[in-house]
């Protein structure tokens, strides 16, 4: 078991100039060869947390450790073991595919003969050989998403950084990059990755941090969160439109269409109560899905908890009906 | 070690810097080659021949070392200003700040970059002007120690600019309504001696004066101003401004929050 962690933040705060305390004393550890998840609402300081480890962002206050590395101390041999791919394109877009890689390699201090077989490798492995003379700018959205990983690991980092790698990358690019990710991780590379989709986090991430307000609110492996969900929600699709509500005693339910009902299952429930009590009533069930991955569920319930003072949620239509209990 | 991966990063600034500039030829390398040439055929040629002498050379040939000195200043300064601007306004600027490179190497890059472009252009400018006149060096030491200093005085300028420049505005301010006054003011078509008295007081607090003067002296041998004083102070210049860029670089002033 490796000894130092990949990262270590402890108290870690940042107050902008304008006065906004961004982070408000947050500490976590990333254990070298995991795939972390750092997720969080918009603004609610991931990626500020990321921009400190990469020194985009001065910290206030805290210590933050690369591999045992104090940034304070060494902050440029701490930065030798970190591949960075940030949330927006930032790249040069008149250079053409294999100089920005191999430009990205000479400031690792890699020299054009050692980089441009790791180059092409990266190119390859990610689809990009074909456009190597290309300028960026010509590049799809999804290409310029993996020239900036391709990028982030010419260097072959021990620690890389994503923040919303796969943001505007369609369905099967998506995939193919996880497969890619979790290629590397295998191989040992530490990621923490930052995602609006939650399916990709819980997809890949063996650990989890969840921060909002610029606190971590949650930090644990993603099974004992996963284990923590109290409730899922099912969403039944009917052969027949209802012509009167149900009796699902016991059950929370929801009907958005006459075709349509969305069950709440708590813990400890079983689905196929509701499919008998359904079954009784001569209702036919055509199809069963989940609302919410299970994740997107706990990651909601959990931030909802910090914004319930800040926010009074508007009144909705179709609210839940509670059966009675028997 | 570290000098080496300093060394690879440095040339990696550099040619990405050059390679910038060369693809772009028709904006970066064209534009001062016609300017200038204009600036001989109109004031050296066709104005000049009726100007007359000056400073015991004829007028083309007075004018030649501070049109060569001016489209240097001008190049060197806008080449950083631009490109490190543009770098942070396309944020690439952050490939570089999450890479171990020290700040001292990304201001040497970008500084050396300017001066490349400085002194491609100036030679342009020179070969130009053999077309007007011909091309006598009186010292030449002292010629191309004054325009490696002075091209990487104004590259050093052009990277403090771009670190406080938040848009495109700003960074057009300090070329127009500072440099371009200073240049044309700086003894470029005239000697300071054609002043009155006053004026010409006035004129040496002006440091595009000495720059140009000490570059004429290297070619004509000729100077409203002591030379070894104006390299001294160049030099004085290049280690303050070097040490400030330095500093607000490392603060992170206008790339890091």
């Amino acid at each position: 078991m490796p000894s130092v962690n990949a990262l270590s933040i402890q108290d870690l705060e940042k107050t902008y100039s304008q006065g906004q305390r961004a982070l408000k004393g947050i500490s976590l550890e990333v254990a070298q060869g995991d795939f972390f998840a750092l997720l969080g609402p918009n603004g609610a300081g991931k990626s500020t947390t990321l921009g400190v480890v990469c020194s985009l962002v001065r910290k206030t206050a805290g210590k933050v450790k690369i591999f045992g590395i104090d940034i304070d101390q060494d902050f440029a041999e701490a930065k030798r073991l970190l591949g960075v791919v940030p949330q927006e394109f930032n790249f040069s877009v008149f250079e053409k595919v294999e100089d920005i890689v191999l430009t990205s390699a000479g400031y690792q201090g890699l020299t054009e003969k050692q980089a441009r077989p790791r180059a092409e490798q990266l190119l390859k492995d990610l689809g990009l050989w074909e456009k190597r003379h290309a300028q960026a700018r010509t590049l799809s959205g999804g290409m310029k998403r993996r020239l900036m990983i391709a990028r982030a690991l010419v260097h072959e980092p021990k620690l890389l950084i994503l923040d919303e790698p796969t943001a505007g990358v369609d369905i099967e690019l998506r995939r193919s990059m996880w497969t890619f990710l979790q290629e590397i991780n295998r191989r040992g590379t530490t990621i923490i990755l930052t995602t609006h989709y939650l399916e990709e986090a819980e997809s890949l991430c063996r650990n989890i941090a969840i921060i909002d307000q610029g606190e971590i609110i949650k930090n644990t492996s993603m099974k004992s969160l996963l284990g923590e969900l109290n409730r899922e929600t099912f969403v039944l699709d009917l052969t027949q439109p209802l012509t009167q509500p149900p009796a699902l005693n016991g059950f929370t339910y929801r009907q958005p269409d006459a075709l349509t009902l969305e069950v709440e299952v708590q813990k400890g429930q079983c689905i196929s109560d509701v499919f008998e009590r359904l079954s009784q009533e001569d209702i036919r069930v055509l199809s069963l899905r989940n609302k919410a991955n299970r994740l997107e569920e706990l990651f909601v319930s959990l931030v909802e908890k910090t914004a319930a003072s800040d926010f009074k949620a508007p009144p909705q239509k179709n609210q839940p009906v509670q059966g009675v209990a028997q | 070690m570290k000098a080496r991966v300093y060394w690879v990063a440095f040339s990696t600034i550099l040619i990405k810097e050059v390679r910038r500039f060369t693809r772009i030829w028709a904006q970066t390398l064209l534009p001062p080659a016609i300017t200038m040439s204009l600036y001989f055929v109109i004031f050296g040629n066709l104005i000049g021949s009726r100007i007359g002498p000056m400073g015991g050379f004829d007028y083309m040939q007075f004018i030649m070392p501070g049109l060569i000195m001016m489209s240097v200043i001008t190049n060197s300064y806008a080449n950083v200003v631009s490109s490190f601007f543009s770098s942070k306004f396309q944020r690439s600027i952050e490939e570089i700040l999450v890479s171990p490179v020290p700040g001292w190497v990304i201001l040497s890059g970008y500084v050396l970059g300017g001066v490349t472009r400085g002194l491609m252009v100036g030679f342009l400018v020179t070969l130009l002007a053999l077309f007007f006149t011909r091309l006598q060096v009186h010292h030449l030491g002292v010629t191309l120690v004054v325009v490696v200093l002075t091209a990487v005085l104004f590259a050093i300028g052009g990277f403090i600019n771009a670190l406080f420049a938040r848009k495109f505005d700003d960074i057009a301010i300090v070329p127009t309504f500072v440099l371009t006054p200073l240049t044309y003011l700086g003894g470029v078509f005239y000697s300071i001696h054609l002043l009155p008295p006053f004026w010409q007081g006035v004129s040496l607090f002006n440091p595009i004066l000495y720059m140009v003067n000490t570059f004429r002296y290297g070619i004509l041998g000729v100077s409203d101003i002591n030379h070894w004083a104006a390299l001294s102070t160049i030099m004085v210049f290049i280690v303050v401004l070097f040490l400030l860029a330095w500093w607000l670089l490392e603060k992170g002033r206008g790339i890091r929050q």
